[in-house]
């Protein structure tokens, strides 16, 4: 990985910007998905599949390639547009998402290429990330495994017996994500189930954690260059995050989670979205 | 065919064993287990191959996920813990990660259906063959004694499927003489010739069908015994054979009544060759406690218990 320099992460911001477009389009089009926290992961997904892992979408069972894991799958549009964005599939395909016999179903499935695990019930990814990170170093290889999950997933008891045992096996090849967008279907994370001090369990669990702001892709991609090896401990990013990042009125609103807008909304999400990808451009 | 009780070796022993031998060979075979090491015998392992080794501590979710991503990355991955485990606390993760995922992991559930007998309910595993066959891509494999073991473990290294298996706590007696008998996962095997009747068992519960079939033909009832080793993919072929030739099936199973053998037997027969059925297995009830052979005789399902409703169903 180049380091990033600022035209890089203008080139990043951009591509966020252009996929967050694309999330609209396939929600709006399809009249279903998780749009919330699909924009709210955008950026850090950018980040990964555009400038940090090890990947090559034309070759997507690649010997070595740095895996990614959406543990969070309901956020999977996101996860599509990046994919086709890169190049794994023909865009023309999110098209057919949310129709009969579309292959792109409601949550990750390898029958698309680019992904590792069927997902959607929650609290699975990290212990496969696990055991991919466990096969890396039985193996000597170098790739690493980047599992994304929500925050409200995170009263998924699995995850605590995954998070023992990445610390027990010394797993530094493997970096969680926690998309911390403070709200979930109920409402926000700390009515529903208080999930703070989260560093502080993380880091009982043996964990070296970050906290970033996870829609700023300069300071995404600034946390994953600096990541160094002098430790053996597994990482975890808390990745600080709005939900429904980049419509303005559906940041923060729990009913976003799921919610699919009408045409006007449509309309004015898409207006403020191409503002910013002009001045972007220009 | 020898059913002489001589073997004392338990069947969970003979697949550590053989897996032991063939991971010696190939560095891939990675053990995963949960604090279960010594209740599924893979301290040999642990101690020969501790790099192909994992021990996951108490937490079967989190086996069967680390065992998907193994898998995942090319591992021959076999999860080894007890049956009434991992088809109950980590089965989200058997159909998402393992199933619907398709990654072929081996999950070898020991001391299955009702090997803890004393030991209660909670211990017990008489829905795993219910569950297991509705998951698209899982394949169900309950070997009947250790020769059959070890043809099946040789098999599923390389079998790319995922497989649940399941084997009891203790030793018994063989079914095979042969130590190479012929085996293949999918393909059940006629043990023992006869018109009059068919008797279908799986597992641990073959040994008790071979016996009373042999008892059966001294008595003039030319009973045709069938191991049924392999739940899911099902040898439809043979059980439509069986249901046309001799007209009347009985089935023996260490599992509910519901769901188990029985059901996938009936679901063939009476779509394509309806003929009388009796279903023999654990009722629908918490099972009473007691050892193994203690609650197969309760319940009819031991050698005994088949003869009697053998005759009673032939001559209805």
């Amino acid at each position: 990985m180049l380091k990033a320099n600022k035209q890089t992460i203008s080139a990043l911001q951009l591509k966020a910007e252009e996929i967050r477009r694309k999330v609209l389009n396939i929600v709006y089009t399809s009249k279903a998905g998780h749009i919330g926290g699909s924009l709210s992961s955008v950026d850090m997904e950018t980040a990964l599949y555009f400038h940090i892992m090890n990947i090559d979408p034309k070759k997507p069972d690649m010997e070595g390639r740095d895996r990614f894991i959406l543990s969070k799958g309901h956020s999977v549009e996101a996860l599509y547009a990046v994919l086709s964005s890169a190049g794994f599939f023909d865009e023309e395909l999110l098209k057919t998402y949310g129709q009969f016999n579309s292959k792109l179903a409601g949550h990750p499935t390898k029958k698309i290429p680019g992904v590792e695990l069927n997902s959607g019930a929650l609290g699975h990814g990290l212990s496969v990330g696990v055991g991919l990170s466990i096969a890396a170093k039985m193996d000597k290889k170098l790739y690493c495994t980047y599992v994304l999950m929500g925050d409200g997933e995170q009263g998924e008891g699995s995850i605590y017996e995954a998070a023992m045992s990445a610390s027990h096996y010394k797993l530094d090849n493997l970096i969680a994500i926690i998309d911390r967008n403070k709200l979930q279907i109920s409402g926000k994370t700390e009515d529903v189930m208080s999930l703070e001090p989260m560093r502080d369990r993380w880091e009982a669990f043996g964990w070296e954690v970050f906290e970033i702001d996870g829609n700023n892709i300069s300071e995404i991609v600034e946390t994953f260059e600096n990541m160094d090896d002098t430790n053996t401990k597994p990482k975890l990013i808390i990745s600080h995050t709005i939900k429904g990042c980049g419509v303005s009125y559906m940041e923060k609103v729990a009913k976003w989670h799921h919610g699919v807008p009408n045409e006007e909304q449509y309309k004015e999400a898409i207006a403020e979205i191409d503002e910013r990808i002009k001045n972007l451009k220009a | 065919m020898s059913t002489e009780n001589k073997n004392t070796i338990p069947c969970r022993k003979m697949f550590t064993d053989t897996l032991v031998e063939l991971a010696k060979k190939d560095k891939d075979i990675v053990a995963v287990t949960t604090d279960a090491r010594g209740s599924v015998t893979l301290d040999r392992f642990a101690n020969e191959l501790p790099e192909q080794f994992v021990e996951l501590g108490i937490a079967e979710q989190n086996a069967v996920g680390v065992a998907a991503g193994l898998t995942s990355a090319g591992k021959k991955t076999f999860v080894c813990g007890p049956a009434c485990f991992y088809v109950a606390r980590s089965l989200e993760q058997v159909k998402v990660d393992v199933a619907y995922s398709a990654n072929p992991v081996k999950i070898l559930g020991v001391s299955g259906g009702v090997s803890y007998g004393a030991l209660g309910f909670s211990h017990h595993s008489l829905h795993d063959i219910a569950v297991l066959r509705t998951f698209p891509g899982m394949h169900i494999v309950l070997p009947c004694d250790i020769y059959q073991t070890k043809k099946l473990v040789e098999e599923l290294v390389d079998y790319p499927y995922p497989v649940y298996i399941r084997v009891g706590r203790n030793a018994v007696p063989n079914v095979y003489e042969n130590e190479n008998p012929e085996f293949k996962i999918g393909k059940a095997n006629l043990l023992l010739e006869g018109d009059d009747l068919t008797i279908i068992g799986t597992g641990e519960t073959v040994y008790h069908c071979l016996e009373a079939g042999k008892k059966l033909h001294a008595q003039g009832i030319k009973a045709r015994v069938i191991d049924m080793h392999t739940l899911k993919p099902f040898d439809k072929e043979i059980i439509e054979k069986a249901a046309r030739e001799t007209g009347k099936i009985i089935t023996v199973e260490e599992h509910s009544i519901s769901g188990g053998l029985g059901g996938a037997v009936s679901e063939i027969v009476s779509q394509s060759v309806p003929v009388p059925m009796r279903i023999l297995g654990i009722p629908d009830e918490n099972a009473i406690h007691g050892t193994a052979l203690e609650i197969f005789n309760h319940y009819g399902i031991d050698t005994e218990g088949i003869i009697k409703k053998a005759i009673t169903f032939y001559n209805s």
